[in-house]
This record gives structure tokens, sequence and C-alpha cells, in this order.
């Protein structure tokens, strides 16, 4: 529903903003011009969305996700030492973040949700410090290749669509610090 | 460093074939499913962009996107993000393909290789739809006391954004 309020917001100003700054004709156009545009976009963005989830596809299936998670469980056990001891959650939460970390949004998610059902057994009615961890390392947007925002960037005639990497890498790993910090300090003050 | 990130997208996919190959994978029958699916997930959100591509246009148009940059940008310009981008700050958190709709609109406008292009895709690049995971995760164990998840996770999501303004100055200049 937020968005519903956002949507209509955002056309109700467009047209009282025009209105008062005499661009009618503008606002008017552009209602036209910017469905047209997002069907455009979509258009020039299927070709890499296309090979990028083939290539994700075969990711999956040689279980490239696995080997990764096995790699990550021994760091994953001191961000979630509530769980450690757990082989099944922790099996979920390193297959989540693996995931996450190859841009298989669509595989990760379900993983999550396994993973916090586990923690759920232990803390069925408030969220224990491990779901927020979960949480937050979910939200801070791991992914190693951004191919979505990177197809963007090609359709716009970007010189290389790829030289934001070390950028992302950067604002990604400093956010997900921040994140991993909070949660830390909040989990001994923020009790209910 | 260069020849790496030119070359990121040939060498990802010929490594991921040759492991795949050597696992005995179908390399290509994969492919070609995945890129089948990736098809489906471009049908989902081709609705959502059509409904925010169109208000952003408007909102651009009508001139609200320039004045709302002219008042707030003291207040943005201390912390180093550009106001241009406020838009897409507001919708990040809430829908994943608003602010792809909003980001590409921005991306579009001002160029995928100006600064305040540059920037807009590395903020959609490092953040999450913050809001959105947290409802489907809490949503699926029915827990409604999340306690500092939000707080945590916007905290998060707000250096995304500094560190995206920090880190095209530091790359590239500005």
């Amino acid at each position: 529903m937020v968005m519903a309020f956002l949507w209509t917001g955002m056309i109700l100003i467009s047209i009282l903003c025009g209105a008062s700054t005499g661009r009618e004709g503008e606002v008017a156009l552009a209602a036209v011009e910017g469905a047209q545009a997002a069907v455009q976009l979509c258009i020039s963005l299927a070709g890499m969305m296309c090979l990028w989830t083939g290539v994700m596809e075969i990711m999956r299936q040689s279980g490239l996700a696995e080997k990764l998670s096995r790699l990550l469980k021994p760091v994953l056990s001191v961000l979630f030492p509530q769980v450690a001891q757990d082989r099944t959650i922790m099996d979920s939460i390193s297959a989540n973040v693996s995931a996450n970390l190859l841009g298989l949004g669509n595989a990760a998610t379900p993983l999550g949700i396994e993973a916090v059902k586990g923690m759920a057994k232990r803390s069925p009615h408030i969220a224990s410090d491990a779901m927020c961890m979960l949480v937050v390392c979910n939200t801070a947007s791991l992914q190693l290749i951004p191919t979505t925002v990177a197809a963007v960037r090609a359709a716009e005639g970007a010189g290389n669509p790829f030289d934001i990497l070390p950028a992302v890498w950067l604002a990604s790993v400093c956010s997900v610090i921040v994140g991993i910090t909070m949660c830390k300090v909040f989990s001994h003050i923020w009790r209910s | 460093m260069d020849f790496l990130l030119t070359m990121v997208v040939p060498l990802t996919i010929g490594m991921v074939a040759v492991y795949g190959l050597s696992q005995k994978i179908d390399v290509y029958g994969a492919l070609i499913h995945g890129a089948g699916e990736g098809l489906q997930i471009l049908v989902r959100i081709l609705p959502a962009l059509v409904g925010l591509v169109t208000a952003v246009h408007m909102l651009r148009a009508s001139g609200a996107i320039e004045m709302a940059a002219q008042c707030l940008s003291p207040l943005l310009e201390r912390l180093g993000l550009p106001a241009e981008l406020l838009p897409l700050m507001l919708v990040r958190p809430i829908s994943g393909s608003a602010a792809l709709g909003v980001g590409s609109e921005i991306i579009g406008t001002y160029g995928p290789d100006s600064y305040l292009g540059r920037v807009a895709a590395v903020m959609l690049g490092s953040t999450e739809t913050t809001f959105y995971t947290i409802a489907v995760y809490f949503g699926a164990v029915g827990i409604s006391k999340t306690r500092y998840a939000v707080p945590a996770a916007l905290a998060a999501d707000l250096t995304g954004f500094l560190m995206a303004a920090w880190a095209v100055r530091f790359f590239f200049g500005s």
C-alpha cells in the first residue's frame, strides 16, 4: 500500500507543480512518453538480463553456490553465535549468503526463509538477534556482480558498464559492516 | 585491474561454462533454461516500470524534482549526497522495481558515465529493497516484534547511499 500512496502522490504533485509553473504541455507529453520509455528500457535490458539469468542457472546446476557456501560457514558462525551449533540452520544461512553473493536472488529468499523458520523454533514471538542479523545481511546487497544495474548502464550507452564495480563493492562492504555493527550494538540494549 | 573490469563478463561466462562442463552439466541447456526465466522476470517487472517511469517522467517535466532538489540541496550537500538522487533514495528501501525505474531514468537523463549517473548506479547496486525483505522474512514466521531489524537495516542503507556518492568521487572524480 505504501507504493499506492507514493505513486498517487507523485502524479498529483506533477499535475499541481506543472500547472503552477505553466508546464502543462510538458507534463501531458511526459505521461505518454514515460510509459513508452519504460517498455523501451525493458527491451533494451532483455538481452543482458536473459544472458545473466542463463549464466546463473549454470552456476546453480553445477553446484558453485554449495562450494562457496562451505567456504563461508566458518566466517558466518562468528556472526551467528546463537545458532552456530545448529547444523541445519547454519547450512541454510551459508547457502543463503552464497546465493546472494552470486546474484541468485530467487534462490536466496527460500533459503533465508528456511533459516528464519529454524530460528523461530527458539524464539517464536519476537525477533531474535540471529534473525535480525540474517535480515540485515540480506538487506545490505552482497551481490558480487550487480548485473541488472550494469544492464541499465549498457542500455544507456555506458563506455564500460562494469567500471562501477570497485565503487559498488566498497559501498556494499561499508554498508554491511555498519549493518552488522548496529546489530551487535543493538542486541545488548534493545531487548523487547 | 582495468583489463579485469573490462573483461568481467566474458571471463565470468567462460569460467562458469568450463566449471559447469567439468561437473558434467549440460551447460548450454542450463543457459537456455535460465535465459527463459530471465524473460519471465522482465515480464514481471514491466508493469511496475510502466507505472513508475511514467510518474518520474511527469515529475521531472513538471519541474517538481528541480524544486525539491533546490530546497533540500543545502542539507543533502552537507552529507555529500546529490539532491537530484533524492527520489531514488526515497523509493529504494520500499520497492525494487520502483528503484530500477527511478534509477534508470536518472541514468538516462544525466548519462551513464556522468557523476550523477554513476552514483545512481552504485546506489542501486549496493543496497537492497529493505522493507520488502524484512516483510518477507518476518512474515514467513509470523513475527511482528522485529526489534531493531528496521533501524539496523536502514542504517546500512544510509551508509550505502553515502558511500556510493563518496566512492564514485574517489574512483572517478566528480
